[in-house]
């Protein structure tokens, strides 16, 4: 890690974008205080680690990438385990319960869970004891596209209904996009970009990506598009064409005119707006999920 | 079409997972050291004796004379062991395709001849009336019949002047018998496995799948964790001793003929020395293979030492009294005293001592090197 400055206020959702390697879990380890930068400071709430490690304890809550709990424990009594250590009653067990939507597992052996559900579960309890702070590292890695949104729905309620921060890791943009107000893309130990979710895109109104394929499978290589108007990248595995075309309702058919200009012939065009995937792709030249 | 055999392959994936074993040190030395030691050691203790010894207890309760006996193993062999007025007759039967067999007869009284074979120091008593001699032995004791077709064969073969009278009294009375040696061996056993399976390895297992580091973001406090896993531990010992126990009274009648009290305070200072020796062998490996490897190396070297299936006064007499400072033999002796040599709380104050001792030492060392993620 180097050259990581973050400040996260109250309430907000902040997410640690970044492929896999890309140092994530290894900064959370550092806020949860498993790990000692060599260099720096890290403080919760005003509070180092050192001398404070049962108060801040107290005050985070987290769900770390893997975690098995005892197998043989039901749901019920493994919440009630947890519940023990933060001094808390059976009330707040069963509105976890009711907040993971987990009754009808209740009674299942936490070997017996689904992935999603397991997932569900290691929430629950890392909501238990009210955290001010939760720490969740890839919450929803591995889950099937339901079990991953049963999962935000769950955040996306906590958001609305309490003050709690959230710093979570996650290698889908999507996730990010969805869940968090503050988006830092990490990658290689160091933040590459950082910024409100709104403003990091912040010229995604503006301009637009285009795709496009062409008819004529035959020569079709990058320095064909050279003298475009506007860059193109050349896919020569997957024969796509990607441009970033600024103003598109104006600019477009300038850009349709030179293709015909040079004889080639759409098969397909389509543009969207610009994702974190592509402000990633333009930062490294690799993909999230690579 | 693909050919069954793609040696490059197959040489390629021979090579990567050579590589994988011998980078990890672990279970190279599990492996391949550890085998070869556990070799080392036993086959000192067993190997260099190729001789049999045996001792056999000469009890004479009739008062009449045995003279022709004494005459007859002095002419055999010789007086040996003089010492604090204890002596016995070493008899050296040779065999040059068995191995030489080594015979020591040692006169002593009735009641110490009894304790000596109790604790398994005796093979068998010859007891003598007159010309009569009775052999006093467990018969479903392979070793003492062993140790009796011997000494039998022994007298016959230079018979005494006056021709021999044979008798063979099997013992069964309790404490004697080889199930009454082994019960409470067995009940140490289980002490000692369970402590480090079920403790030690849990520990690590816990560490392996990260719950561990899970709990311990959270306020609880570690000596709680600890703390709960060793009393677990101890009920489930004293549930399965205790069953244990209940079988071999129900099937073998064997029974406890000591202290209680005794046999409680033995158990439990066993327990503290296993779940320390637990907690230390578990404080820092998060890899399940090394924890195998950890306490198998505990385990089975006093599995084999401390006496639980045979007397250890099988091995050379200079390892005795290390023998006799395992935490498994100060455990197994200290249980079997109790059972069957009716034993009560001055004779297991002071192994309980260094088995607490033990326990806290290696407790306290844990510790100090645990790594809780």
């Amino acid at each position: 890690m180097q050259g990581i400055n973050l400040r996260i206020r109250e309430g907000e959702f902040v997410a640690l974008l970044g492929p896999n390697g890309a140092g994530k879990t290894t900064l959370v380890e550092m806020i949860e205080g498993i790990q000692k930068p060599d260099k720096g400071e890290i403080r919760i709430l005003g509070k180092h680690w050192d001398g404070h490690a049962d108060e801040l304890h107290r005050l985070i809550g987290l769900s770390l990438q893997e975690t098995r709990f005892i197998d043989k424990l039901r749901v019920l009594e493994t919440l009630q385990l947890f519940a023990s250590f933060y001094s808390l009653d059976q009330e707040r067990v069963y509105q976890i319960i009711d907040l993971i939507g987990i009754q009808d597992k209740r009674r299942a052996y936490v070997v017996n869970l689904s992935g999603g559900q397991r997932q569900r579960l290691a929430l629950g309890i890392a909501l238990l004891n009210r955290p001010k702070i939760l720490l969740l590292d890839e919450p929803t890695t591995g889950l099937d596209p339901n079990a991953r949104r049963e999962i935000w729905s769950i955040l996306i309620r906590l958001k609305k209904e309490s003050h709690t921060s959230l710093i979570l890791t996650t290698h889908y943009m999507e996730e990010a996009e969805k869940l968090c107000d503050y988006i830092v893309i990490i990658d290689h130990g160091k933040i590459l970009r950082e910024g409100p979710k709104d403003r990091l895109l912040d010229n995604q109104d503006e301009e637009k990506i285009v795709e496009f394929s062409l008819e004529g499978s035959t020569g079709l290589y990058p320095g064909l598009f050279k003298d475009a108007p506007y860059p193109v990248s050349w896919d020569e595995k997957q024969q796509t064409g990607k441009v970033k075309i600024p103003k598109i309702e104006r600019n477009l058919p300038a850009f349709l005119s030179y293709l015909s200009a040079k004889n080639l012939e759409l098969k397909n065009l389509e543009w969207r707006r610009q994702t974190l995937d592509d402000l990633f792709t333009s930062l490294t030249g690799r993909h999230l999920d690579e | 079409m693909s050919r069954i055999i793609q040696p490059r392959q197959l040489g390629q994936l021979i090579l990567a997972y050579s590589k994988e074993l011998i980078r990890e040190p672990g279970v190279l030395f599990w492996g391949i050291v550890f085998p070869i030691l556990m070799s080392l050691g036993l086959g000192i203790a067993f190997t260099k004796k190729q001789d049999i010894e045996r001792h056999v207890a000469l009890v004479n309760r009739s008062g009449l004379d045995n003279q022709e006996t004494v005459d007859f193993l002095l002419q055999a062999g010789e007086k040996a062991n003089e010492d604090n007025g204890e002596y016995n007759y070493r008899i050296i039967l040779r065999d040059e395709n068995m191995g030489n067999t080594t015979l020591f007869f040692e006169p002593m009284t009735w009641d110490k001849a009894i304790a000596q074979l109790k604790r398994g120091t005796l093979g068998m008593i010859v007891e003598e009336r007159g010309k009569n001699k009775i052999y006093h032995f467990d018969p479903s004791n392979t070793d003492a019949q062993l140790t009796y077709m011997k000494v039998s064969a022994f007298f016959n073969s230079r018979t005494l002047q006056s021709g021999l009278d044979e008798t063979v009294k099997p013992l069964t009375l309790r404490g004697t018998r080889y199930i009454d040696f082994l019960i409470p061996g067995l009940i140490a056993m289980n002490v000692m496995t369970s402590c480090l399976w079920g403790l030690g390895y849990g520990v690590i297992d816990k560490r392996a799948k990260k719950l561990m580091r899970r709990l311990v973001a959270t306020p609880m406090k570690k000596s709680h964790f600890l703390f709960s896993l060793i009393t677990v531990r101890f009920m489930m010992n004293l549930i399965e001793s205790g069953l244990l126990f209940l079988f071999a009274w129900l099937v073998f009648d064997v029974s406890i003929q000591g202290n209680i009290t005794a046999l409680l305070l033995v158990f439990l200072a066993g327990n503290l020395a296993f779940s320390g020796l637990a907690v230390f062998i578990a404080s820092r490996t998060a890899n399940t293979e090394i924890g195998n490897g950890l306490i198998n190396a505990i385990v089975f070297p006093m599995m084999v030492l401390s006496g639980i299936f045979f007397s250890y006064y099988n091995f050379p007499d200079w390892s005795i009294p290390y023998i006799q400072k395992l935490p498994l033999t100060l455990l197994a002796d200290g249980i079997r005293s109790i059972f069957i040599e009716g034993a009560g709380l001055n004779v297991v104050l002071f192994p309980s001592f260094l088995l607490v001792s033990t326990g806290f030492i290696f407790f306290l060392a844990g510790l100090r090197i645990f790594k809780w993620y």
